[in-house]
């Protein structure tokens, strides 16, 4: 029972970045019909913001400590970060410690801006171009975005703790009336999955409840209809581009203190959210969403010790076995529309 | 000739002897020269040129043709792979029984797999492959490592049983050979300043891509080729005049599932070693990438963008900072530093950036692949010459637009 | 027209063209003065005044740090037996055949390549460096896939081997050859070094939760490592495998508190370990209490740079290692001193598996007199050194393994550098982690012991 439940909260919050990377690549298939293989760089950007502030908050000047030695010998230097000189070392402690809430205030208008240059520069002259050549031209960028990535900070995980205030874990168990320790989870989790909620409600609402929303979603349904109103789309479009990057960024950003970044965690989660997308079903937001969490939870059981004891290796391949069983029943996936990249 | 129209049979023709003489124009630097680095003509790389070729011809049959884009062709590949090592190690290490075991496995596993994810079209389609090649290589990877090797893959063993070849005589190893011809023995010629090398194991895979090529133009060329492509230009409508398309579709996922095979065996037979790693999404995203970059729908383009890629993983990788600096010796000091630090990024270790931009490069300013840059290269020089290769590449407009 | 399988176009180049006409058709037996030197008889035997290595790591993906750590120290290495720099380890190495003037008196050159640390890759970039440049002998790598893939290449093609990290039993195990040489430790020493210390720190009534990556290299960490503990007390609660390509480890480090166990056992290496540990530190399970005792996570085996990539997470945890820069013997004093100089930072363990590996090659080379594969594994079989870093070592006959001391570390608490992240808690005598060439965790699935074969001079 207590292991249930706890993989039920493990699921919905390994689902709730799931749902959140989905959500980010559906808003672009549906609304401009692209297949972005580059998605995925995008999530990796944005924890590199985090990683690049936390770089930032800690520039150092260095000051040559006689007392202490370094690896040859010689008088070591120890690297004072500015910002103690400026605000004092308990502040300036303080202030690096939050570095990764911080950054999503730089990674939302970074990511935009990245969102409406690629769209600008690159998307829209293929718009028209087979989903082939899409993906070639995206596939290639998501390489080079990585490359550079990895050309300035290495290959090796970066770690970026959270704030030090969400150390350790809250013990659900306890507050359930179950014994202690048995229901714990991690402090850093909970803010994720709220922050997920939160994003994926403001993204539904904006969608929802505002004009511009109104005409997204008409132009996802009829481009041409939409156009002929004498609305312009387009610009529109690159919006919503810059918005889907950025709630990918924001994803990535948040998501630094679960797995220190690396330049290939793109790539990782790449194959993984085009599953989440074509499970929900192509052009369905509210099914990327679910599609997230039931992938999440899903594999929250399969990852039991128990049931890899019946069923060995099933850890490894439940999420294709999910999407395999539900495509095969449900032709178009949990809520997709008919005719959206079917040919 | 051959069954083939004129224009078909010099493609052909061109194509035999491009593959022929490979060994020679692939290594067109003296040894000793600087350039050398960028000679291609050593047997391991010829192979996978034309290993990768028929692999991609094949994938091209199922993408170029009918427009499903498979992400899992891999695992078909992988499958083959593995079978032929078995063969190698349970039979004999005679490459014949090993290929052909690659060729059944590999068509029956694409049967299945094509059975199933053609019930769906599109993106539908894409992620079921996707869902099984996966699958394979995570199993293959993991829980599978008493049949695969998992890990560390398969390799020939001195204990291995091999009930036809007898004991191995101590100190010899097994090698993959054709009745005794060693796959790995070479002819080196010397020219001047000049060597070439023409390796066995080379040929054989070449006249294999050979067949392989053959047999594509004539599905190209045929009735069933014809369906093929009505099936890409409008299945509905094919659906309404009363054809079921999907015995058509699955022919060709299964052929193109063969093809696979026969790389997959022919990788092995080259280099007797099988892995999980080649079934990985990676590898079956790499074969999509050949094809378009080449030029989907295309005769040739396919082979043309696997050698692109395959070029570049294996000769820009082994660049690094003393070659470039002996490159720029002579150059001034400054200079050659600020030169070396500029193309430094490019290889070496860079080689993934590269291969990244060539990508962007292609598909932006040559929507049909590289097929479309040598028909305007053609153009230029020759208006006949442009017409001829454009009967040539086929269906190249239509595969642009979609 | 006849039939050979040993010769590259550099060799057959220098052997026979610059001593005919340009033009002329050299067939590959020509027999020229440059055959006369004693090199002959083997693959890619070198000609000239030059002979070529080959550095094959991983320059791409994950593990291209590491990779790129080990290129540095074969550079380091080329330098130093070239006679360049300050000589490094060649003045601390008990074998004085080593002059600095290359080896046999031919200078060192090298090639590199990209292993992307998948086989395939790693076997064809070593083909290209057999077949297109002519090395004589391969080594690096950062996994056991990749060594033991190269490995039988190299054998097949009568190249030497020498394997950089691969730390699973299998490389000197089941998959040993006779042209391959480890001089990493692996599995089963983590195992045996570890448990009596893990015992002492935290008692020898544990109960043990693995984690266990799902591929070989796991299996045989996780078999390592229960089999010594438990030979100790331990009790092992759950043993679960992970996927290698997960990067969340949640719901496998949740319900470790539920089973009862006090402490957790992480048979990861790279990504993996850097992201696992950050999660069960995430859980605060180091923070919990069960069985009354404080509960601890161990890494078997652990790595500068992974250190670095779990940050603060790594703070006084137990795992082993192959070697460390702030050991304070000669050798290791000397190898720190000129890649601290040359680069600006320590040598990773990684680095130094692959300087010692290349001197050791460039030793058995000078004292065997030959280039020769045979006369290398002659020259190295039972080979017994010192100064290298290690103490006193054995190259086993047997198995062409190292047999040398393990060291086994520690999270520091206050690290003064980046590099500064580990500290040693105990060197582990040889004759602790030696075991017999037959050891059942050494054999094949079937439980026989695999022949390690006679050697490949590849003509």
């Amino acid at each position: 029972m207590e292991a249930l439940i706890l993989q039920v909260l493990n699921g919905l919050d390994k689902g709730s970045a799931y749902a959140l990377i989905a959500l980010g690549l559906t808003l672009i298939f549906g609304t401009l019909g692209v297949v972005n293989f580059a998605h995925g760089a995008l999530f990796m950007i944005g924890a590199f913001c985090a990683v690049t502030l936390n770089r930032l908050l800690t520039l150092s000047h260095i000051v040559v400590d006689e007392t202490q030695k370094d690896f040859l010998g010689n008088p070591l230097n120890v690297e004072v970060p500015y910002l103690y000189d400026f605000f004092g070392q308990a502040a300036g402690d303080v202030i690096i410690d939050w570095s990764v809430p911080i950054s999503i205030l730089v990674a939302i208008p970074v990511m935009m801006l990245i969102g409406v240059a690629m769209e600008r520069g690159l998307i829209k002259h293929f718009y028209k171009r087979p989903h082939a050549d899409q993906i070639l031209v995206t596939f290639g960028l998501a390489i080079v975005l990585q490359e550079i990535i990895k050309y300035f900070y290495g290959a090796n995980p970066i770690p970026t703790p959270a704030p030090s205030a969400f150390t350790g874990s809250f013990d659900f168990g306890a507050a359930l009336g179950f014994d202690p320790n048995l229901i714990i989870y991690p402090y850093w989790r909970l803010v994720y999955f709220a922050f997920a909620a939160v994003i994926i409600g403001a993204v539904f609402a904006f969608l929802q409840f505002t004009t511009f929303g109104m005409v997204v979603r008409a132009g996802m349904q009829d481009r041409e209809t939409v156009g002929l109103l004498g609305i312009h789309i387009d610009r529109r479009f690159t919006i919503m581009f810059g918005l889907a990057a950025a709630v990918a960024g924001l994803a990535g950003v948040m998501y630094t203190p679960i797995n220190s970044p690396n330049y290939h965690m793109g790539m990782d989660f790449l194959v993984l959210s085009f599953v989440v997308v074509v499970v929900g079903g192509m052009g369905s937001l509210g099914g990327a969403v679910l599609a997230g969490f039931l992938l999440g939870v899903l594999e929250s059981f399969a990852s039991m010790g128990q049931v890899l004891e019946v069923l060995p290796g099933l850890n490894q391949v439940i999420l294709y076995v999910v999407a395999i069983i539900v495509l095969l029943t449900r032709p178009r996936g949990l809520m997709g529309r008919r005719g959206v990249m079917e040919d | 000739m051959l069954s083939l129209n004129a224009r078909d049979f010099q493609l052909l023709l061109f194509v035999a002897a491009i593959t022929m003489l490979a060994p020679i124009f692939l290594n067109p630097f003296p040894v000793d020269s600087s350039l050398a680095q960028f000679n291609g003509g050593y047997p391991d790389l010829m192979q996978r040129f034309v290993i990768f070729g028929i692999f991609a011809i094949g994938f091209n049959i199922l993408f170029g043709l009918t427009g499903y884009l498979s992400f899992g062709h891999a695992a078909f590949l992988g499958a083959g792979s593995y079978a032929a090592i078995w063969m190698m190690k349970l039979l004999t290490m005679n490459i014949i029984p090993a290929i052909i075991l690659s060729i059944i496995v590999a068509g029956l596993f694409s049967l299945a797999v094509g059975f199933i994810s053609l019930r769906r079209s599109g993106i539908y389609f894409s992620i079921l492959t996707l869902a099984f090649a996966q699958m394979s290589y995570s199993l293959a990877y993991s829980v599978l490592t008493p049949i695969t090797g998992g890990e560390t893959g398969l390799q020939p063993k001195l204990n291995d049983p091999r009930i036809l070849d007898g004991e191995l005589a101590a100190g010899e190893t097994a090698r993959a050979n054709l009745f005794g011809l060693e796959m790995g023995s070479s002819y080196d010629l010397a020219v001047g300043g000049w060597v070439f090398t023409f390796n066995v194991g080379y040929y054989i895979a070449a006249i294999c891509m050979l067949l392989a090529f053959y047999a594509s133009i004539r599905i190209f060329r045929s009735p069933f080729g014809l369906m093929l492509r009505a099936v890409k230009s409008n299945q509905n409508r094919l659906g309404y005049t009363g054809v079921s398309t999907r015995p058509y579709t699955l022919a060709a996922f299964v052929i193109s599932g063969m093809y696979a095979g026969v790389a997959g065996g022919l990788m092995v037979a080259m280099d007797t070693q099988a892995g999980a790693e080649r079934m990985f999404w990676t590898a079956s995203g790499e074969v999509v990438l050949m094809t378009i970059l080449g030029g989907a729908g295309t005769l040739i383009g396919p082979v043309l963008g696997a050698g692109m890629i395959k070029y570049m993983e294996n000769i820009i990788s082994k660049i690094n900072t003393t070659i470039l600096e002996a490159w720029f010796a002579w150059a001034p000091d400054g200079l050659q530093d600020v030169l070396v630090s500029v193309i430094y990024p490019f290889v070496g270790k860079g080689w993934h950036l590269t291969l990244g931009l060539v990508f962007m490069l292609v598909v932006i300013f040559l929507p049909g692949g590289l097929m479309e840059g040598f028909e305007k290269i053609g153009g230029l020089f020759s208006r006949k010459k442009g017409k001829n290769s454009d009967s040539v590449a086929g269906s190249a407009s239509p595969a642009a637009a979609e | 027209m006849s039939e050979r399988k040993d010769l590259t176009r550099r060799r057959v180049l220098k052997a026979g063209a610059t001593a005919t006409a340009a033009g002329a058709v050299t067939p590959y037996f020509f027999t020229s003065p440059a055959l006369a030197d004693g090199h002959e008889g083997f693959r890619n035997a070198p000609k000239g005044d030059t002979v070529t290595l080959g550095f094959n790591v991983p320059q791409s993906g994950p593990y291209a740090d590491e990779g790129a750590d080990e290129l540095r120290a074969y550079e380091l290495a080329v330098e130093h037996l070239n006679g360049g720099g300050d000589g490094g380890m060649m003045g601390t190495f008990s074998s004085k055949a080593l002059k600095g003037n290359g080896i046999l008196g031919k200078k060192v050159a090298y090639v590199t390549g990209d292993t992307q640390t998948k086989s395939d890759a790693a076997r064809a970039s070593a083909r290209s460096m057999i077949e297109k440049d002519g090395a004589i002998m391969i080594t690096g790598g950062s996994s056991s896939g990749v060594a033991v893939a190269v490995q039988a290449l190299c054998q097949e093609a009568g190249i030497i081997f020498m394997a950089g990290l691969t730390h699973s039993n299998d490389t000197t195990g089941k998959d040993k050859k006779a042209n391959g040489f480890r001089h990493f430790f692996n599995s089963y020493m983590s195992g045996a070094a570890l448990a009596p210390v893990l015992a002492k720190n935290y008692g020898a009534d544990r109960k043990a939760y693995h984690l266990t990556a799902d591929y070989n290299w796991g299996y045989t960490t996780e078999q390592a490592v229960q089999e010594s503990t438990e030979a100790l007390g331990w009790e092992t609660v759950a043993a679960v495998k992970t996927p290698l390509t997960q990067t969340d480890f949640s719901s496998y480090i949740a319900p470790v508190l539920q089973s009862g166990a006090d402490t957790l056992v992480l048979n990861h290496y790279g990504g993996n370990m850097v992201n696992s540990l950050t999660n069960a530190v995430q859980f605060g399970l180091r923070d919990k209490q069960v069985n009354g005792k404080d509960f601890q996570i161990v890494v078997p085996l652990y790595s500068r740079l992974m250190a670095k990539g779990a940050g603060a997470n790594v703070k006084g945890i137990f795992g082993s290692t192959n070697w460390h820069w702030s050991l304070p013997d000669e050798g290791s004093k000397a190898f720190v001193k000129s890649f601290g100089t040359k680069y600006g930072f320590p040598p990773s363990q990684a680095a130094h598996t692959c300087y010692v590996q290349t001197m050791l090659y460039a030793d058995a080379a000078e004292r065997a007199g030959t280039f020769n594969p045979c006369g290398i594994v002659e020259a190295l079989e039972g080979f017994e050194f010192d100064g290298l870093g290690n103490g006193k070592t054995l190259y086993r006959a047997e198995d062409h393994q190292c047999f040398k001391d393990v060291l086994v570390v520690k999270g520091k608490e206050n690290p003064s550098s980046e590099f500064d992240l580990l500290e040693i808690v105990e060197v582990t005598p040889v004759d602790q982690v030696t075991y017999a060439p037959d050891h059942p965790q050494m054999r094949d699935a079937e439980g026989n012991v695999v022949p390690i074969g006679t050697c490949n001079p590849g003509a």
